[in-house]
């Protein structure tokens, strides 16, 4: 057992402040009201974390490659609509894998303007989020989306179903993130992300193709889109052309709580999850202490902002620093 | 004034500018400086020299006052001073010059003089007037050829290393402490710098000057004071020393840095080139390099010899020319064909090109060969602990474990993990940019006999390096490069520092290019 002192401390706090931060928060909380740690509560946070979550986990890849995804929100509109009107026109067997490979297509075009082009993929995405949104919008008419029998159609299993009493949407998010945390952190392909996204250049210079590690972490990005778009679609049955708007940032919230750097080359799956967790369970923390629900976006967001300083400064040793 | 100065006692005593007393810094697991004692005279230019880890970084970082030291004293003139911000340490007159510079290049050169102190006129305005003219003074001192309204982004890198320096002379500057000026600096440039320094001399300002390189450390230094494994190991008298007593003192052994004389028999040809051109960068460069054979490349900066190593690298398309490796011609468009041909690349910009430095030393070294260390389509991570430990062996990498990340380890034991990455590898061919770019003496020579012993197994290895004696001594061949033109390739009978000189300059010489 190595001796604790002072520095040691400091750094282990460093190392796991957001996951001690998130023990605070659970703790506050709970004293707050007991009903926070009911499990029917935990559940539901889960539960509806799980869109959010599902989309972390692909942009986590895309981050720790040193890019952003900002088209994530639009994306997921754009699934969830195109799910459900494939739905009645072709059945739900084929409107599912139709629907992932539409959405897989324009997670290829993100990654080959970024990744082959080497554009700047903060202005490809956030080009690609109004466009795709303008696609969304074009393809309903600017209409609702329906499924006209909800009672009689599988369909709803993904998002309404549970499996020995766990809900679905909760058991595709924790069998998505383990898997795609050992592809991250155990295949030649997590290797390679995190070596393009810590040094793209000397990533070239050992005979790594970096566009297609990009383009590969754009189509990780994209197939979770269509996951959560498959689960947001399967929830309600029906859907507004704008369901993902402003999801972007929460995701890219969710994992930068998790602590990947927006430089690229670091973060992990756990700690996006973790992340995830932090954000559902804040914003219902807040809910359950009786902040009224437009309130707690500037809450959220101080809190967000709190911990990324907070991050930040346990890094540096102080809490101002001369140097960036 | 070179080594006419007096040094410490010579005469009158005079109050030092900057004294250190007994500085003690720890970090966790580390005592990085231990113990650091020694003064500057005013007037003076006083060389600190180390080995890269020896701790003349964290010392600066202490005199900057981004570190606080946990013993000791600095002692600014008569009187102790705490160093809390780099900002204090300025307003103090200690004065840094950096290696990296930290200039906004898109602003005029008064402005980065004057930098957060613009003066002001009512209203907040900027008195440009005024600014510009205690700039141009400034830089009348310092006999620049450029003035004050000159955005610094279109000045070279040495004048903007002046404008560090006129920025330094804006403060009432007791001592400016210089981190490794020349490193890019050229010949003429390096002339230009030192008269700067000796007309800061001149001023009574006390200079530290930290660099590697000893012929300038005895051209220009009174005296010298040296770091060990952050002890703090004594202060020479220039005059009255020389470099084998600096060397030993730094590494605490002798170095020999004589003609490489070791010769074993080469094998075939392994790595052919004829007729190589890459547009206007190098033309119609042919040669070759057999197995167990080190070819040098040597010439100036610019004269095409990393355009050469880039493009059998498959980093750069050739526009003519053919490459044959073991007798067949290859054709290379990327890095991964040239590593599935036995090619590889140590690179330049170690810190750069060479290594992700966020990433552990184990990961670093398997990153090119990563797709084939697979169980199922899982990484083999057994495998490459054992690819590591031997390399770590075999190359003698310093290093606590595996999961040591890079970023953490001195400039050598860098250079080693790059190597052992290629090794790793089985190549045929192992391309050699700069092998001892930015790497203190005693790692130098470890890297030397590192490049010697890898011929001897039977690699075919070409060294490009910008530094003479590492040429001459590392090579059984030595190609000289003029303006994208192989100008003659020397064996190591033939070579002579002359005709070397001659050869990368343009000069005609009696002999035609051979390969």
């Amino acid at each position: 057992m190595p001796k604790i002192t002072k520095a040691s401390l400091g750094r282990f706090l460093a190392k796991q402040g957001i996951l001690i931060a998130f023990i605070l928060f659970m703790v506050g909380f709970t004293l707050a009201n007991e009903r926070f740690l009911a499990p029917e509560n935990v559940m539901g946070v889960i539960r509806s974390s799980a869109i959010l979550g599902v989309m972390a986990l692909g942009v986590t890849f895309v981050v720790i490659s040193g890019n952003l995804d900002l088209s994530v929100g639009s994306m997921m509109s754009f699934s969830t609509i195109v799910v459900l009107d494939l739905h009645d026109k072709l059945g739900p067997t084929l409107a599912i894998p139709a629907m992932f490979a539409m959405t897989l297509c324009l997670g290829a075009i993100i990654g080959f303007l970024v990744g082959y082009l080497k554009l700047n993929s903060l202005i490809v995405t956030l080009g690609m989020l109004s466009a795709i949104h303008g696609l969304t919008l074009t393809y309903s008419g600017g209409k609702n989306m329906d499924i006209a029998d909800k009672e009689g159609t599988w369909f709803s299993v993904f998002g309404q179903g549970e499996l020995l009493g766990v809900p679905v949407p909760i058991l595709l998010f924790v069998g998505l993130a383990a898997f795609l945390g050992i592809v991250l952190s155990k295949t030649p392909f997590g290797r390679k992300i995190y070596a393009v996204g810590g040094n793209g250049v000397a990533a070239t210079f050992s005979g790594i193709r970096r566009p297609r590690v990009v383009l590969g972490c754009y189509l990780v990005s994209a197939f979770c889109v269509a996951t959560a778009g498959l689960l947001q679609a399967s929830r309600s049955l029906g859907s507004q052309n704008t369901v993902g708007q402003g999801l972007e940032l929460e995701v890219l919230a969710a994992v930068i709580l998790g602590g990947a750097s927006l430089l690229g080359g670091s973060g992990t799956i756990f700690k996006t999850v973790i992340g995830v967790l932090i954000l559902g369970f804040i914003q219902n923390g807040l809910l359950l202490v009786g902040l009224q629900f437009y309130a707690q976006y500037v809450v959220t967001w101080v809190i967000i902002i709190l911990a990324v300083w907070l991050d930040i400064a346990a890094k540096r040793g102080k809490l101002l620093s001369p140097i960036a | 004034m070179t080594g006419q100065s007096p040094s410490a006692g010579a005469d009158a005593p005079r109050t030092p500018v900057l004294r250190l007393e007994g500085i003690v810094k720890t970090f966790p697991g580390v005592r990085a400086l231990d113990g650091v004692s020694f003064d500057v005279l005013p007037g003076e230019v006083h060389a600190l020299m180390g080995e890269n880890g020896a701790g003349k970084s964290t010392l600066m970082k202490v005199l900057g006052g981004i570190y606080q030291p946990d013993e000791g004293q600095i002692i600014v003139g008569e009187k102790p001073v705490v160093m809390t911000s780099p900002l204090q340490a300025k307003a103090t007159g200690i004065v840094f010059i950096h290696q990296e510079l930290s200039l906004a290049t898109e602003l005029s050169v008064a402005e980065n003089v004057y930098l957060g102190e613009l003066p002001k006129r009512s209203f907040g305005r900027v008195d440009w007037k005024t600014l510009y003219a205690k700039t141009n003074e400034i830089l009348g001192r310092l006999k620049v050829g450029f003035d004050a309204k000159t955005r610094v982004g279109d000045l070279s890198i040495a004048n903007q290393q002046m404008v560090e320096i006129a920025r330094a002379l804006t403060v009432d500057a007791k001592a400016v402490i210089f981190d490794e000026p020349t490193a890019s600096l050229t010949d003429a440039e390096k002339v230009v710098l030192f008269d700067v320094i000796a007309d800061l001399q001149s001023q009574g300002v006390g200079i530290i000057y930290i660099s590697h390189r000893m012929e300038e450390i005895f051209k220009i230094t009174d005296r010298i004071s040296v770091l060990r494994d952050g002890q703090y190991r004594g202060t020479l008298s220039t005059a009255e020393t020389n470099e084998d007593e600096v060397t030993q003192l730094m590494i605490g052994r002798k170095l020999d840095l004589s003609r490489n004389v070791s010769h074993h028999d080469l094998g075939d040809v392994t790595i052919e080139v004829k007729g190589l051109s890459c547009g206007n960068l190098f033309q119609d460069v042919s040669f070759q390099v057999r197995a167990g054979e080190v070819l040098g490349f040597y010439g100036l900066v610019g004269a095409g010899r990393t355009e050469i190593a880039e493009t059998l690298f498959g980093l750069r398309e050739p526009s003519a020319g053919q490459i044959f490796v073991q007798g067949e011609e290859v054709q290379i468009h990327s890095p991964a064909d040239a590593i599935s041909k036995g090619i590889s690349l140590v690179p330049e910009d170690r810190k750069g090109q060479g290594l992700v430095l966020g990433m552990s030393c184990r990961d670093n070294m398997t990153l090119p060969q990563i797709e084939d260390l697979k169980a199922g389509p899982f990484v083999a991570e057994g495998a490459e602990i054992a690819i590591f430990d031997k390399y770590r062996d075999n190359l003698d990498i310093r290093t606590p474990g595996w999961r040591q990340l890079v970023g953490n380890l001195s400039g050598g034991n860098q250079q080693k993990i790059v190597i052992g990455k290629w090794l790793s590898m089985h190549p045929n061919v192992l391309i050699v940019d700069e092998p001892t770019r930015g790497i203190d003496v005693g790692s130098k020579a470890v890297i030397h006999d590192l490049i010697r012993s890898l011929a001897a197994q039977g690699y075919a290895i070409i060294v490009i390096s910008s530094e003479m004696p590492e040429v001459l001594h590392v090579s059984d061949r030595i190609a000289a490069m003029y303006s994208g033109k192989l100008m003659r390739t020397f064996t190591s009978d033939e070579v002579s520092e002359d005709n070397l000189i001659q050869a990368i300059s343009g000069l005609k010489s009696d002999q035609a290019a051979a390969a």
